[in-house]
């Protein structure tokens, strides 16, 4: 299991929790269990987010999630 | 990557010449606006002179009879059904049903010269019926404020908001009631900042072609190639692949040009005009009325103090619009208002609002320097308050390797620590100020990006080497990553020559933003340059009939690893390279990823100021940028990105601000009244380069383009606040403004 930290005004979408827990492995499998569990977050992670896994943006669905890794949902970090 | 693993360079660090200089200082450079092709069309654009209004009626046929006229589009020559970012994009280059700013575009015409395309524009009748309009982003959340556009918010905003707001966050940790309730002191203010354009000096220009097979080739001043590409496809309905862009060298882009604004334009107009080129070239008006400023701001922050400087909780609320169109950065501004400390109470409200203004763009560190303006003059005003050393204050909270940041995930390595303490050891803090003088000090931040990127690296037949990067040379990148390419292949400097390519010379590459360049691709640079020395081992192993595993690399030639190896002189990249026709062809190294490993960069700036009592007019004494830069490939070009985030800091500060008349009509469309900082504005700034390397790059590289525009804003809100006793909670802190602040206290 892998606890995802949500951005707190998703609440509303996930009955009031703000960290939901997922069969993962990968960052991928973790967003599509997040989906899976709360559908109403499917056209804001379509919309992009960014994963942050201990503390580092992953690079992309494939990467893994190690055991009790920290795992935080944040809005798509872009820059100038 | 350790830290103490980190050696000492040969190259890596020093300031070779610049390879761009020579072309730029003889004017052989070419630009945007440079570009030209036989049979070439020059196009113009029609603006919308209202800030809101529904087109009734276009009636282009006094413009298609004019001598010369070979296109005229409207939004009816655009296919439909797009949706999401893609119909903002396309809606933003070519106004549909209506006109959602003053400058909008509603017409373009390609003729065969440019003056006779701004005549044909003239002949364009358009019938407008005036819409109310809201410029201020509070005015546009009030209840009777025109609605820009129904259905914009997107899943984020709860049912009841008002309906500018198209995008709504809260995050944060902890209990900031409980937090302000530990206090000894809560303070809590508003703050406002306008919205500022990037100012580059070079204007928008393009050259697009597009033929009736819906292949095409445009050449663009851009940051992003494969963006242009990507966004002129989809708002065109052509296939991605079919379009090649190359970019042209850049004068300035700060965020402002890794989108579209009229480039789809020109491309339609060579479809309708036979597929013959046509350039377009924005005008300093065009620059200012269209294309993408930073968001405007407002922005409550209250926050809980201990007499000892310790912050017990922390609140932010910000509304930020960026223009007619969904995509202002409040989430950015929110995430690094409080990223420099370590807080346990910490809530964040974000409203993302729209408004009749130019669809906003990125610039530098988007949405940091608002955040860093109200928390940093905030705290300044409660360190006066309980008598804390402001940077004594900071250092008390500062987070560190490992600490929560205060928008959720952990840092790794970090070194805001190490910049502040590096800025109370500078000579600047000890100089003496005179009367009506006063120092601000604020800390900033920017997370730094990694990004697409994809690099080819191939060696040439006289063992010199060419690097293939994706990402436009804007702030030095060619540089440093020659510098890397050489470190890594042990050749000198002036033996690689990296060229930035268009879209079809490599893979898919995000543009130059986020501070990614010398980070992203000087990374991929190295790993390629890894790639090709395997490949230069192997072929020296094969000549000496050894184990390629028993070759090592040293100094820019392969020699045995041991005696064991066996006894060959090394192999110089020179023999190697002279040899590959006959030893199994090119030697070359590729590399394409999404970089791990982004550092984020601290900065701390020190600013003395002196106002005029009598006229408001602040002057800037002295000012000193403190900032991680990981590792300074090229110290000359760090020192100048500091220097320029503090210039462009100070004119955001002083003077720089879009100044709406009553009709919502922009006044100030030049630069005369658009008043950017110039040389005579500016002292000597003076740069310290704190090295705390990135243990995610090979040579230890974080960025630095960006974090050097969140601090001045505060700092310099904070030194007038000590020259003068007055408190400005609005930018720019114009001489207007800082004179009735000054007589509103009395002065």
């Amino acid at each position: 299991m892998v606890a995802i930290n949500l951005w707190s005004s998703l609440t509303r979408f996930t009955d009031g929790a703000r960290v939901v827990e997922v069969e993962a492995e990968t960052v991928g499998g973790a967003l599509d269990g997040l989906v899976a569990a709360h559908p109403g977050l499917a056209p804001i992670i379509e919309a992009g987010v960014s994963v942050v896994v201990d503390g580092e943006i992953a690079p992309n669905r494939h990467a893994q999630l190690p055991e009790g890794a920290e795992v935080v949902l944040m809005q798509r970090l872009k820059g100038g | 990557m350790a830290k103490d693993e980190f050696k000492e360079f040969k190259l890596v660090g020093t300031r070779p010449d610049r390879p761009d200089g020579l072309d730029k200082v003889t004017g052989r450079a070419r630009y945007g606006a440079d570009i030209s092709a036989p049979g070439m069309l020059w196009a113009a654009v029609l603006r919308s002179p209202h800030a809101h209004a529904r087109i009734v009626k276009i009636d282009t046929s006094k413009a298609e009879a004019l001598t010369g006229v070979k296109a005229v589009i409207t939004r009816a020559d655009f296919p439909t059904g797009l949706t999401g970012e893609d119909w903002n994009l396309q809606e933003n280059t070519m106004a549909g049903e209506r006109a959602l700013y003053d400058g909008h575009a509603v017409a373009a015409v390609a003729a065969t010269s440019k003056l006779r395309a701004e005549e044909a524009v003239r002949l364009i009748e358009v019938e407008y019926e005036v819409l109310p309009h809201v410029i201020d982003v509070d005015d546009a959340i009030k209840p009777d404020a025109p609605v820009i556009r129904e259905g914009a918010a997107d899943a984020t905003v709860p049912e009841g908001m008002p309906p500018n707001v198209v995008r709504y966050m809260e995050f944060g940790r902890g209990d900031v009631e409980a937090g302000f309730a530990e206090a000894d002191l809560v303070m809590e203010k508003t703050y406002k900042t306008e919205a500022t354009h990037q100012g580059y000096i070079e204007p928008h220009a393009c050259m697009g072609q597009l033929g009736a097979d819906g292949k095409g080739e445009m050449w663009v001043c851009t940051q992003g190639q494969w963006f242009i590409r990507k966004m002129c496809t989809a708002v065109l309905g052509l296939e991605t692949a079919q379009l090649r862009v190359t970019p042209s060298e850049i004068g300035g882009g700060f965020g402002g040009k890794t989108t579209i604004f009229m480039e789809p334009l020109s491309l339609a107009l060579s479809k309708k005009a036979g597929g013959k080129p046509v350039k377009l070239v924005m005008s300093r008006s065009d620059v200012l009325r269209a294309t993408g400023p930073t968001a405007s701001a407002s922005m409550d922050v209250k926050i809980g103090m201990k007499k000892d400087g310790t912050i017990t909780g922390a609140r932010a609320e910000f509304r930020m619009q960026g223009g007619a169109f969904p995509g202002s950065p409040v989430d950015m501004a929110l995430y690094c208002a409080f990223a420099p400390y370590k807080l346990t109470n910490v809530e964040h409200v974000g409203y993302d609002v729209l408004a009749n203004r130019p669809k906003c763009a990125a610039y530098r560190a988007p949405g940091s320097p608002m955040g860093a303006f109200a928390v940093e003059s905030l705290l300044d005003e409660m360190c006066r308050e309980l008598d804390v050393d402001p940077l004594d204050m900071r250092l008390k909270n500062a987070v560190r390797e490992g600490d929560t940041a205060s928008y959720g995930p952990k840092y790794g390595s970090i070194g805001l620590v190490e910049t502040l303490e590096a800025t109370k050891a500078h000579p600047n803090l000890s100089i003496p100020l005179g009367p009506n003088q006063g120092r601000g000090i604020a800390a900033g931040y920017w997370f730094n990006h990694n990004g697409e990127t994809s690099v080819s690296m191939a060696i040439s037949e006289d063992g010199t080497a060419q690097v293939s990067v994706g990402t436009p040379d804007i702030g030095g990148s060619r540089a440093s990553i020659a510098l890397m390419t050489a470190e890594t292949l042990g050749i000198p400097y002036e033996d690689v020559r990296v060229n930035v390519v268009e879209t079809g010379a490599l893979g898919v590459n995000e543009p130059t933003h986020g501070s990614r360049a010398t980070f992203a691709s000087g990374k991929a640079a190295v790993i390629a340059a890894g790639h090709a020395i395997t490949e230069m081992c192997k072929r020296a192993a094969n000549e000496w009939g050894i184990d390629p595993e028993a070759v090592e690399w040293v100094d820019g030639a392969a020699q045995p690893a041991g005696d064991n190896a066996g006894k060959f002189p090394p192999m110089s990249i020179a023999e190697i390279a002279g040899k590959m026709g006959s030893t199994g062809g090119p030697i070359s190294g590729h590399h394409e990823s999404v970089p791990e490993g982004v550092g984020a960069s601290f900065g701390c700036h020190v600013v003395d100021v002196e106002v005029d009592p009598e006229t408001g007019r602040t002057t800037i004494l002295r000012y000193l940028v403190v900032q991680d830069a990981g590792r300074a490939i090229h110290p000359a070009y760090v020192e100048g990105q500091y220097q320029g985030g503090a210039a462009q800091g100070i004119g955001w500060a002083l003077n720089e601000a879009y100044i709406y008349g009553d009709d919502g009509r922009l006044q100030n469309t030049v630069f005369l009244d658009y008043r950017v900082p110039v040389a005579s504005d500016l002292p000597m700034i003076d740069t310290v380069i704190v090295e705390v390397p990135n243990p995610g790059h090979p040579y230890g590289v974080r960025g630095v383009g960006e974090t050097g525009i969140t601090p001045p804003l505060p700092a310099i809100a904070n030194a007038i606040q000590e020259a003068t006793g007055a408190r400005l909670c609005e930018l720019p802190m114009s001489p207007p403004k800082v004179l009735a602040a000054i007589k509103a206290k009395g002065g």
